[in-house]
């Protein structure tokens, strides 16, 4: 096992059996469309309220695992999901017909990644065989709780990201195939006093350096040993500001950097502003392309920081700040 | 002529008033609400010093239409109310002088509401 | 971490873009001006049409608050506003828009806790703050008439 101190978990055992995405159509319009595993046309499926077609889309993510791995639900020990909206209701409604252990976590747009870190810790202690990490936004939803009615005319100004419509779900086991999850580190829950509603990038992207700084000093390590370094969704304002931060140590993160919120849309071509967030953002990036470039080997070793804002409207409009959090979770090929 | 000109000031006012707008936005982190707001109050206290109804007869709609005029005309009404019926009027005039504009948003609106779903937006530029 | 918050926030208004006002700030003045223009015509039509100043205002005021919630129900209205910014908000289009858009949105929580009760949930403060305004106004109008 390669080197492994603090806080950082390292693990032995867990794997990626299987992974599955599900997006709306603007994410398949994007520059990775076509590798996701469905696309819901109208974003909708059909269901009568925006909620119900959020838990659609994890409810179907959840199945493509389920059938890509062979295995029925009742063969799966753990479901640990969660999403943006009040009460974790997206994962709730979505996943209640599986009727496997089910845990719900908040953690916004890191949420994936917590998600994923805690299935491996899981399966690595030995308490569980199997575990789902499942997460999913929508943007009509989170639009509905977080800002205004879909029909509001109302601005949105340029540092403002577009909530992804996305589903993604990861089966954690041991089945020694790549892709591994050899380590993760747990994020501290860090403020920088930003109180912009639409500068979610600029809120978490402190996080973001603090839990990637501590992983590379827990896993001696720098940047260059990875192939990739994928943030959760800093979008433009968030990624450069993280480039300042670790450029203030002297280190050049810029290079082996990508963030999904500016991988999932075509930002020339659709109107993001700052680029893509939410749960399902990175999460469906993960799940569509991501662990398929590091099972066939294209890439080695990957450290995988999914960022969160965790930002309440009560809180932000009551004058106060949105902390955010940042969890890495380090995939390998062999 | 004099009727076209009418129409260019209609548009160069009431485009002003928007650009006021679009500068508050652009330049301080006034939300959109805020904005409004900020509009009707303004429009009150313009047409209760009186600067608010000439520059309605100078650019008609253009000064109408923002909600600057929706503002003057709350005051107005006010102004008339009190005239006749002393100070219960300040009580009365605002709803009296604005009623059509805000039933027929909440009429239309619950037509809409029921005629309509709510859309999902489309990221198109 | 290796920055104040202070520090930070300054270095997080650096990178975040402002709106390209060479963009928006023409786009506002023209969809604007043309709502207020098409008032200015509603407004004379009516007139035409024989109604006196106060009603043809006041049925102006309808028509384009009809207009503008048709616009809000077809998925329109937000669209051009995605452009439009401060023109299509200032207008009493936007305070329309404002009523309409949660009506329809909040249409799933039910017609009463939904639709009735959300109906103001943006475009209530201006109802607020102008009534009160004008009831302010009111009053000191009163007490100056009595000298």
């Amino acid at each position: 096992m390669k080197y492994c101190e603090g806080k950082t978990f390292c693990f032995r055992k867990p794997s990626v059996l299987s992974y599955a995405a599900v997006v709306g159509k603007a994410e398949n319009e994007g520059p990775y469309g076509g590798e996701f595993d469905e696309v819901v046309e109208d974003n909708k499926g059909g269901e009568d309220t925006w909620e119900q077609s959020e838990s659609l889309f994890q409810n179907k993510a959840v199945g493509h695992v389920l059938r890509k791995a062979d295995l029925t639900p009742d063969k799966i020990d753990l479901l640990v999901a969660g999403d943006l909206l009040n009460q974790c209701v997206g994962s709730t409604y979505g996943l209640k017909e599986f009727y496997i252990p089910y845990l719900g976590i908040y953690g916004a747009c890191s949420t994936f990644a917590e998600g994923l870190l805690l299935s491996a810790a899981l399966v690595n202690a030995g308490y569980v065989d199997t575990a789902i990490a499942s997460t999913s936004s929508h943007f009509s939803t989170a639009e509905r709780q977080f800002r205004f009615p879909l029909n509001y005319g109302g601005v949105r100004t340029p540092t403002a990201q577009w909530t992804a419509t996305a589903a993604g779900a990861a089966l954690v086991g041991s089945s020694g195939k790549p892709p591994f999850i050899r380590a993760a580190t747990v994020g501290k829950i860090q403020d920088m006093g930003i109180n912009d509603l639409n500068n979610m990038g600029a809120a978490m992207a402190g996080a973001a350096y603090d839990t990637l700084s501590r992983h590379f000093k827990h896993r001696a390590s720098h940047p260059e040993d990875y192939d990739l370094i994928i943030t959760g969704d800093l979008g433009q304002v968030g990624s450069d500001l993280l480039y300042d931060l670790f450029s203030r140590d002297g280190v050049d993160i810029q290079k082996y950097h990508k963030d999904c919120g500016l991988m999932i849309y075509d930002r020339d071509k659709q109107d993001v502003h700052a680029g893509g967030s939410g749960c399902g953002c990175s999460a469906s990036m993960m799940c569509g392309h991501f662990f398929k470039r590091v099972q066939s080997g294209e890439l080695k070793r990957i450290l995988y920081c999914a960022t969160g804002a965790l930002m309440s409207p009560t809180v932000v409009q009551q004058g106060g700040s949105i902390p955010g959090i940042a969890h890495c979770v380090e995939i390998t090929a062999e | 002529m004099d009727m076209f000109m009418e129409y260019v000031w209609a548009f160069v006012i009431g485009g002003a008033f928007c650009v006021v707008g679009q500068l508050l936005i652009d330049l301080t982190k006034l939300t959109p609400a805020r904005i409004l707001v900020s509009y009707v109050v303004a429009g009150v206290i313009l047409g209760a010093v009186g600067v608010y109804e000439p520059l309605i007869e100078f650019a008609g709609g253009g000064a109408t239409v923002p909600l600057t005029g929706f503002g003057s005309l709350l005051a107005k009404g006010v102004k008339e109310a009190v005239d006749q019926h002393g100070l219960i009027g300040a009580f009365m005039g605002g709803f009296t002088a604005s009623a059509a504009g805000i039933s027929a948003a909440i009429f239309f609106g619950l037509l809409a509401a029921l005629c309509f779903k709510s859309g999902s937006k489309i990221n198109e530029t | 971490m290796n920055i104040s918050n202070e520090e930070y926030g300054e270095l997080a208004k650096k990178r975040s873009p402002g709106s390209k006002m060479y963009k928006t700030l023409p786009m506002a003045f023209l969809v604007g001006g043309l709502i207020c223009t098409l008032g200015e015509a509603l407004l004379n039509l009516y007139g035409m049409a024989g109604l006196n100043k106060d009603d043809a205002g006041a049925l102006t005021s309808i028509t384009l608050v009809f207009l503008s919630i048709l616009f809000t129900g077809l998925e329109w209205y937000d669209r051009i506003a995605q452009h439009a910014g401060a023109g299509t908000l200032v207008p009493i289009t936007g305070f329309a828009n404002a009523v309409a858009s949660p009506a329809l949105d909040f249409k799933s929580e039910g017609f009463v806790l939904g639709l009735g009760a959300k109906m103001f949930v943006i475009a209530g403060p201006v109802i607020v703050y102008g009534i009160s305004a004008s009831v302010i106004y009111g009053i000191i109008y009163y007490i100056i008439g009595l000298f």
